[in-house]
């Protein structure tokens, strides 16, 4: 494997931790207004999160930094082409990281609900915004010869040579993303929590599932009919069919698991859906890392990666930070392991 | 940052001598800390986002060498500090006395650790190394060790923690004397001061030497021409007088009601009464800082705030041995009003640093002009920029109206709806 695919599948996979591990926490958000209806129940889900909804955001910025690192060019591109999406994203994490923290702060009412109101709907437009931003890079951006582009966010809904980042399919992916989050998020409520809280979430996860089947076997057959060279390595590369079996057989799991209220596998096989989905939108791009909506000017891991020797050095210290930060999260995650008690510290 | 260092002291003194005030105090000031870092984070997160979206044809010209910094800072610093944040404020019923200090030392080594990358990064766009060019004219490294240990970085960064524990510990010591002016919570406010004045002491020193006076030796060796300008030296001249007051007119090229030291500028710069100190003349106007009196005022600002911080604090480390400073309410004054002063200071030396760059982006290799985002159309950075103005000011007065609550509350306040259960 040449060391640009090595970074490829790095970032692939770190992008695929973040989506796992905020994903629950952006999906409790999603799920936060109407899964937890009294006082007690909203600090129960923020103390589930508390200590490690930031470490887990972290992965996105540690994702982005070593996408910046090893493939500066396509960096460049899509971060000034994705200009107005970005903004309104970071506006949202910022939205929800005050909603998280400051509403412990003072014991009122208004307050509280102010800030409960701000977590919520920002978790919910982020988990859209995530989808349809990984649509924009399966269905591809309108790309030329100088390697930028500049989406303005929606032109007609359609898929023409213009695109803009709203259209049916970039939605359509929105709203799965939502549902698979809000999914993952009720199955880490349920597994932290229980009593009639616990119970809600596990209700919200049930009447997401055959939503979540539904759109996902649209979602495949919307992004053959859209882009027919997603197959190619699929074709080529038999081990890519785990990919399907992979998801499916997680969801079939899911549909077992959570009406007999085994939180804990419930939780693994929504990751293990979310590792498929994600991994196997990867595999079929690779080595493709931006397609262009004119093939020629597609950015590829080639086109766009930094120099060979700095490649090499970031293995090094990539290693070292990567097992590092895998300690971190295996202890903080046991310290605050089991349901949650209320009582101790903040929310 | 500089909170992160004295949570620590205060943590230590605890766990050493196991007197529960050090634990109340650090605890009341991990409460800050951690409004503080809430702020930093949602602050944080549109600059990294910043070097695509706005400079990404800088991204893609220097992406090469600074992405390595700026992933380290990820991989190392962010995972560090937000994992064992999350376990000093939520988990000291949990964990034992030493691994809850474990938890606020890997805190603060966290937070150490990030301000090195991202001074690092700066430190490659004032003074590149380690780097060769590409075919296609973009920069790749070429020296891993050459980057990171940049003379330059290293420098800056020792300068710029130094104002980081200022900053913490004028914080501190203001709410100590606050406390002990109003007489209220006196014996933590005694702590806060005695710690406070110490550390303020130690680091207003180290400010301005070693750590200012070195980089000044490295804006005089490779950045002549922004020397030129924060002194307002429009004339090169032999034995050049330090201004020390004076109000640059560029119109005619020179200092309107100097206040100069004659000779003294040369002996800063190259340790010699009569060095020849050049001036803006010797350089050609297109490579001029844009706005000499701004870098100007920034730069004479924060030096002479340097140096009203060791007036400040000898004299109160001078009080407090003597064992008078709990009792000299107008040193108290003095030290609770400073509070906002570091926080100019860093300010005016960042402002010192970027505009005497200019008009460079990579210094000697990319221009300003040349980095910024073509295919963003200025309507809407404009846009955006208004935004974010209007959000960080929302944003700041929400902080301060938390940290103002919480130093009215008091360092043994329970107000937080978990804490009273779990006393």
């Amino acid at each position: 494997m040449t060391l640009p695919s090595l970074w490829f599948w790095i970032v692939a996979v770190m992008v695929t931790v973040y989506v796992v591990l905020d994903g629950f926490d952006l999906g409790a958000g999603a799920i936060y207004l109407i899964a937890a209806k009294t006082n007690e129940e909203r600090r129960k889900v923020l103390r589930a999160i508390g200590p490690v909804w930031d470490g887990n955001e972290v992965w996105l910025l540690a994702a982005g930094g070593t996408l910046y690192f090893a493939f500066p060019q396509l960096y460049a591109s899509s971060f000034s082409g994705f200009y107005l999406p970005l903004m309104m994203v970071v506006w949202l994490l910022m939205f929800r990281a005050i909603g998280i923290e400051f509403r412990a702060h003072i014991e009122n009412l208004v307050w509280q609900e102010f800030f409960d109101v701000l977590f919520a709907v920002s978790s919910i437009l982020l988990c859209v915004f995530f989808g349809a931003a990984l649509a924009n890079v399966v269905r591809g951006v309108p790309l030329d010869a100088t390697g930028y582009f500049f989406e303005p966010l929606w032109t007609n809904f359609k898929l023409g040579p213009q695109t803009g980042i709203l259209d049916w399919y970039t939605v359509l992916i929105g709203v799965m993303a939502l549902v698979t989050l809000a999914a993952h998020g009720s199955h880490y409520v349920a597994l932290k929590t229980g009593e009639d809280l616990g119970r809600r979430a596990q209700g919200i996860a049930l009447l997401c599932w055959p939503l979540q089947f539904f759109l996902t076997c649209i979602s495949l057959v919307a992004t053959y009919f859209i882009r027919p060279e997603v197959m190619t390595n699929y074709a080529h590369h038999k081990v890519g069919l785990l990919v399907p079996i992979l998801v499916f057989a997680s969801l079939a799991v899911i549909l077992w698991a959570t009406p007999k209220g085994r939180e804990k596998v419930s939780f693994v096989a929504s990751s293990l859906y979310i590792t498929g989905m994600l991994v196997g939108a990867a595999f079929a791009l690779y080595p493709v890392v931006l397609p262009a909506r004119d093939h020629q000017y597609d950015l590829t891991i080639y086109n766009t990666s930094a120099g060979i020797h700095g490649l090499t050095v970031g293995l090094v210290w990539w290693a070292l930070g990567a097992v590092l930060a895998l300690g971190y999260f295996v202890f903080v995650y046991r310290m605050f392991r089991g349901k949650v008690q209320l009582g101790e510290g903040h929310y | 940052m500089g909170l992160a260092l004295l949570i620590v002291v205060l943590k230590t003194i605890g766990l050493r001598r196991n007197d529960p005030v050090y634990h109340q105090a650090a605890r009341f000031w991990g409460k800050i800390f951690g409004i503080n870092f809430v702020m930093g984070v949602v602050t944080g997160i549109p600059m990294e986002f910043q070097f695509g979206t706005n400079w990404s044809i800088f991204s893609r010209f220097a992406g090469g060498v600074i992405g390595q910094t700026l992933a380290m800072e990820g991989m190392f610093a962010f995972f560090l500090e937000s994992a064992f944040l999350g376990l000093f404020l939520y988990g000291e019923k949990r964990l034992s006395p030493k691994a809850h200090w474990l938890s606020a030392v890997a805190v603060f080594v966290g937070s150490w650790l990030s301000g090195y990358f991202i001074i690092a990064t700066d430190a490659f766009m004032q003074y590149p190394v380690g780097y060769s060019k590409a075919a296609d004219g973009s920069l790749q490294l070429a020296s891993f060790w050459d980057f990171v240990l940049n003379r330059w970085a290293l420098w800056q960064y020792a300068h710029n923690m130094c104002g980081a524990a200022i900053t913490g510990a004028f914080i501190m010591t203001a709410v100590g004397a606050f406390y002990l002016l109003s007489g209220q919570w006196t014996e933590h406010g005694r702590i806060f001061v005695k710690i406070g004045v110490i550390a303020g002491c130690v680091f207003s020193i180290l400010q301005i030497f070693p750590t200012g006076d070195r980089q000044g030796q490295l804006v005089t060796d490779h950045q002549p021409v922004t020397l030129a300008a924060m002194e307002g030296l429009f004339q090169g001249q032999t034995a050049a007088p330090l201004v020390l007051m004076g109000q640059p007119n560029d119109q005619q090229g020179k200092i309107d009601n100097p206040l100069e030291v004659p000779g003294m500028l040369s002996v800063l710069t190259y340790r010699r009464w009569s060095a020849h100190v050049r001036g803006l003349d010797a350089f050609p106007k297109q490579d001029w800082p844009g706005n000499i009196p701004l870098l100007y005022y920034s730069y004479h600002i924060m030096v002479g705030l340097g140096t009203f911080f060791i007036a400040v604090m000898v004299v109160a480390l001078l009080l407090l041995w003597l064992g008078k400073i709990f009792t000299a309410r107008w040193m108290l004054w003095i030290l609770m009003l400073s509070a906002p002063f570091p926080y100019i200071a860093n300010t005016a030396g960042w402002m010192t640093a970027e505009l005497g760059r200019q008009p460079w982006l990579v210094y000697g290799l990319m221009r300003t002009e040349d980095g910024y985002s073509k295919s963003v159309s200025a309507g809407n950075s404009m846009f955006t920029l208004l935004g974010f103005m209007g959000m960080y000011m929302v944003l700041g007065i929400l902080g301060l109206f938390l940290i103002r609550r919480e130093i009215e509350n008091g360092p043994l306040a329970l107000n937080l709806p978990g804490a009273t259960e779990a006393q």
